[in-house]
């Protein structure tokens, strides 16, 4: 008795243990999985199935380490600095798209509301140009009767202010803050920062749009002929000329994931394109009308368009499906994606930002039109361009009176990598010199440009598989009669159309000969298969046998 | 309504006063876009600057010898010296830190044909004039008399010393075991393979089972000794003619021949039955092959003026080493730190090299110790592409061996074809295939 006495809490005392270490356990591998969702490179090689026990050693210890290395990199989250902003309802009555900027500016520091500011520019005529650096540190701006301005725009200093007199359609930063091309009446021209004309590129005619690739230093364009250009801005040389055949073209961006160019056309259609095909890659109906404004989020999963039609379309461009597409009171002109997926689109004299919420609705969802996150405008100013700062909570909205910067909470990343090139806020100049060369070093080839980036250094498999059939000399030849005998059978059979296919019907050698003996056997078995059949209906329902079911 | 903006001071990255960056990192994929594209590059540019870097040849050893140098030993009591011996008798110790010479004598009249070192330090050498000699170099003049000499019947070969007894074995037709202790006495032992007759060309003790004593000879033969039971183990007969022999010093059970035949054979003395593997490049015979002391690489000299490193569990060559002086190479050796590889060539000139040709030994900061391991990794990562295989594989050949090279391949191939028409028109499974390792097999012996 005693002992069973004292046996019992015992049992008692491990069962609660187990429940603890399942808890851990469960915890451990949500740990993991969330790990692996965020830092891991896809599926893991499955080890159990290969065949050869060194590689086999091998695959597991590097598939060890990668898992290592998701685990490190989740821990390792600990260290990042910032949280992202936010704006929140605190009841159910409360609206975030009602907060109105100065409420903003009320609520956050004295440095942060610094970041909202306007710009009255009146006489320059509209501001179509606002684009940052990729650090966010920068901004161009560029107004269309030839006013283009270069501003530190935190410290709120002026890089240099050029009057071109002449008509500005578009003008982008390069690599860094040092340089940026204007797309000016007749040809590209790249200014340095201080406002000189570094090169005239005059094999870029009447560019409307120009799109700069930061990691493989190719700066495009597209003209209102409808060509498409690539130059290489480290070398200076053309790297590809592609007529798109849809005339003049109304929208021009990148996908940051993946290097391709996604080119709107007046008929609603938009084009995908790598400098390595004279074709699209793909070709997409997005809009009934012509399209007005494109653009993809960061990890190049969304695509949002917005048409004439004054529709915003929101599509998948990994699966090429639309999403779901809602209605705008006017067309929207200009659309920006956020790191942090927020979608402002510009419409009229009105700015709508939208969250990541319209990536994620089902098309199943009761409320079709997610309300927007924020909102700005209305006061008369016909916006023709927002863009997000990068790595800051900011839009800027250029318009006809000039330029603004509202405050968008949890637009930005809050945490930039100081080591990748080009995104450091806060580079001094000789760090900036320094990721110069090790970013030209690193130059991407224009020919690693595809829709999956990730193809490179990828076995090639099927020529290895060619390569060893010829090596190996015993392999039985294939037959290539025996492969077709088991293909189907009737009217359309393999057999039959071989025979259609194989050139000459007056030739006969032992292939034909085969083929025709294959055939008249098949034949043979049909007709004794349908007989067998006949007998088994009976009389009535023998007319139901047929050839070939 | 709850409202928070992101808000970045400066000084948050570089506190004021200090003059240090705080860097800041988020290894969030999105934020590294075209990772494989751009590691890819770094891959490209890794093997590129590998190649620019190789600069395999340091320096030869002056003043070198008069005739070609025949055989090398290298002490193995020291890191730094090693002995040449010279087609026309003269032996010379180096300093390998200095690159100078130490000692030097008239060992023979004829060619030095084998060297080793005892492990008191002493040098013993054999020639073409059938005498063996022993030298002390570390504490005699130069030009001294050797401190005791063995006469043979015939002209020696080869000599090899013991792990630990005072005692050493000398090719000639057969092999005697001398004790060293008794010098100009009779040798103790007498080993051969019952029918041979032919001249042994190499002989060498195994360091780590230290009775078993393996030969190759001009008869095609590679055979095994016992010392224990006084008689020999194992005989394999090969195609061609084997110059030089080697044990691998890790897996002592390994060893390597270099044969006539452009080849180099790996065999496990416990499985005889077929070669672990056959090293395949060079374009005329082998005249001389040694183990890296990491038991993982070879080097090999050959008659086609070419040095090559292998790694053991490969078929083709790592790395070639030639120059525009350098003639039949007779003999190498790697130093004991593996770091470098020496050379004696028809020419007389003994020659160091790197045994990594981009590597460098200096000291080096952590930096770039890093950066080197990084690309290193990268390399091998990236080693398949075809690319970066076309410009690690890139080596400037002579145009002499790369046009043997061809020629033999064209040779090759027409061997092979015939044999596969041979194949194609006799009754099938008679005329079966052999492996590449077992073709070389001519007969086996216990």
């Amino acid at each position: 008795m005693a002992s069973n006495t004292a046996n019992k809490p015992q049992k008692d005392r491990r069962k609660s243990n187990n429940a603890i270490s399942d808890t851990e356990a469960q915890a451990l591998v949500q740990h993991a999985q969330s790990a692996k969702k965020t830092y891991g490179r896809g599926a893991p090689v499955r080890t159990k199935s290969v065949k050869d026990r060194k590689l086999r050693a091998n695959l597991k210890s590097l598939e060890a380490k990668y898992k290592n290395a998701t685990l490190q990199a989740k821990n390792a989250e600990i260290l990042l600095d910032n949280t992202a902003g936010l704006l929140e309802p605190e009841n159910a009555l409360e609206k975030t798209y009602k907060v109105r900027q100065d409420e903003i500016r009320r609520d956050v520091g004295i440095e942060t509301a610094k970041k909202g500011f306007e710009l009255r520019l009146n006489e320059l005529g509209p501001y179509d140009v606002c684009e940052y650096t990729r650090n966010g540190r920068d901004l161009l701006i560029g107004g269309r009767k030839g006013h283009v301005a270069v501003i530190d725009w935190r410290d709120g200093k002026l890089g240099c202010e050029l009057q071109l007199g002449e008509t500005v359609r578009d003008a982008k930063w390069l690599h860094n803050n040092q340089s940026f091309a204007v797309a000016q009446k007749k040809c590209v021209y790249i200014y340095a920062r201080d406002g000189v004309e570094i090169h005239q590129l005059k094999k870029h005619p009447e560019a409307t749009h120009l799109e700069f690739l930061p990691y493989h230093f190719l700066l495009a364009s597209v003209s209102t002929a409808g060509m498409l250009r690539y130059t290489d801005t480290s070398t200076g040389q053309m790297i590809a000329e592609q007529p798109t055949r849809l005339g003049p073209p109304t929208a021009l961006c990148q996908n940051p994931h993946n290097a391709v160019l996604h080119i709107g056309h007046q008929r609603g259609i938009v084009t995908l394109w790598s400098p390595n095909t004279s074709t699209p890659l793909v070709k997409v109906l997005t809009n009934q009308g012509p399209i007005r404004a494109l653009s993809v989020d960061r990890a190049g999963r969304y695509m949002v368009s917005t048409g004439q039609d004054r529709r915003m379309a929101i599509w998948d461009i990994r699966m090429f499906k639309e999403l779901h597409q809602h209605h705008l009171r006017q067309p929207g002109s200009t659309i920006s994606i956020s790191d942090r997926n927020l979608t402002a689109v510009g419409w009229g004299t009105q700015v709508s930002i939208f969250n990541s919420d319209i990536f994620t609705c089902s098309p199943d969802d009761v409320v079709k039109v997610p309300p927007p996150y924020m909102a700005w405008g209305g006061e008369g100013q016909t916006i023709s361009r927002v863009r997000f700062c990068p790595f800051e909570d900011a839009l800027g909205i250029s318009h006809n009176q000039g330029f603004s910067s509202i405050i968008v909470p949890g637009s930005g990343e809050p945490n930039p990598d100081a080591l990748e090139p080009g995104t450091n806020p806060f580079e001094t100049s000789k760090q900036r010199r320094e990721t110069e060369i090790h970013a030209i070093l690193e130059k991407l080839q224009p020919d690693m440009i595809s829709l999956d980036p990730n193809f490179i250094g990828n076995l090639d498999v099927a020529s290895e598989e060619q390569r060893k059939r010829e090596k190996d000399l015993d392999a039985k030849p294939e037959d290539k009669i025996a492969n077709l005998k088991k293909k189907g059978r009737g009217r359309n059979s393999a057999l039959r159309r071989h025979l259609r296919k194989s050139g000459q019907k007056n030739v006969i050698d032992e292939e034909k000969v085969r083929v025709r003996e294959a055939m008249r056997s098949m034949d043979k078995r049909e007709i004794e298969r349908v007989s067998k059949l006949k007998k088994d209906y009976g009389p009535a329902l023998e007319r139901f046998a047929r050839k070939g079911l | 309504m709850k409202i928070k903006a992101l808000s970045r001071p400066a000084a948050s990255v570089q506190a004021p006063g200090s003059n240090v960056a705080h860097t800041t990192r988020n290894l969030d994929p999105n934020l590294h876009p075209f990772e494989r594209a751009r590691e890819y590059t770094r891959a490209l540019n890794a093997t590129k600057i590998e190649r620019m870097m190789a600069q395999p040849f340091l320096s030869s050893f002056e003043p070198g010898h008069v005739d070609g140098v025949y055989s090398f030993a290298k002490d193995p009591k020291s890191l730094e010296h090693f002995a040449s011996g010279s087609g026309d008798g003269i032996v010379k110790v180096w300093d390998l830190p200095s690159r100078e010479e130490l000692w030097q004598s008239q060992a023979h009249e004829n060619i030095v044909k084998g060297m080793c070192w005892t492990r008191d330090k002493k040098l013993i050498t054999c020639g073409s004039d059938r005498t063996i000699k022993l030298f002390n170099p570390y504490t005699t003049p130069t030009k001294s008399p050797p401190t005791s000499t063995w006469l043979g019947q015939h002209a020696f070969t080869s000599v090899s010393h013991h792990r630990s007894l005072p005692s050493f074995a000398a090719a000639s037709s057969n092999i005697s075991v001398y004790d060293v202790s008794r010098a100009s006495g009779t040798p103790v032992q007498k080993l051969n393979w019952p029918s041979a007759i032919d001249t042994i060309n190499a002989v060498s003790f195994n360091q780590t089972e230290t009775s078993i004593l393996a030969s190759c000879a001009t008869d095609r033969a590679v055979i095994l000794y016992d010392l224990r039971t006084n008689s020999p183990l194992h005989r394999n007969v090969l195609t061609f003619a084997l110059n030089s022999i080697s044990w691998n010093p890790m897996e002592a059970f390994n060893f390597a021949v270099a044969s006539e035949d452009h080849n180099v054979y790996i065999f496990d003395m416990r499985n005889m039955k077929r070669a672990l593997n056959v090293l395949k490049g060079h374009v005329a015979a082998v005249l001389s092959l040694e183990f890296s002391p990491t038991g993982e690489e070879l080097v090999t000299g050959s008659y086609d003026r070419t040095i090559r490193i292998w790694e053991r569990a490969k078929g083709h060559s790592r790395d070639i080493y030639h120059t525009k002086r350098m003639q039949r190479v007779f003999s190498v050796a790697w130093t004991p730190d593996s770091n470098y590889v020496l050379s004696g060539s028809d020419d007389g000139n003994v020659r160091l090299w790197r045994s990594k040709a981009s590597s460098r030994q200096g000291i080096k900061s952590y930096a770039l110790r890093q950066k080197l391991q990084y690309d290193e990794a990268l390399i091998q990562r990236y080693k398949h592409m075809p690319e970066i295989r076309r410009i690690a594989r890139h080596r400037h050949l002579p145009k002499q061996v790369k046009k043997a090279g061809e020629i033999k391949n064209e040779e090759l191939k027409s061997i092979k074809r015939k044999e596969e028409n041979e194949r194609r028109h006799t009754k099938k499974g008679k005329f079966r295939r052999k492996a590449e390792r077992e073709k070389m097999m001519l007969a086996r012996e216990q």
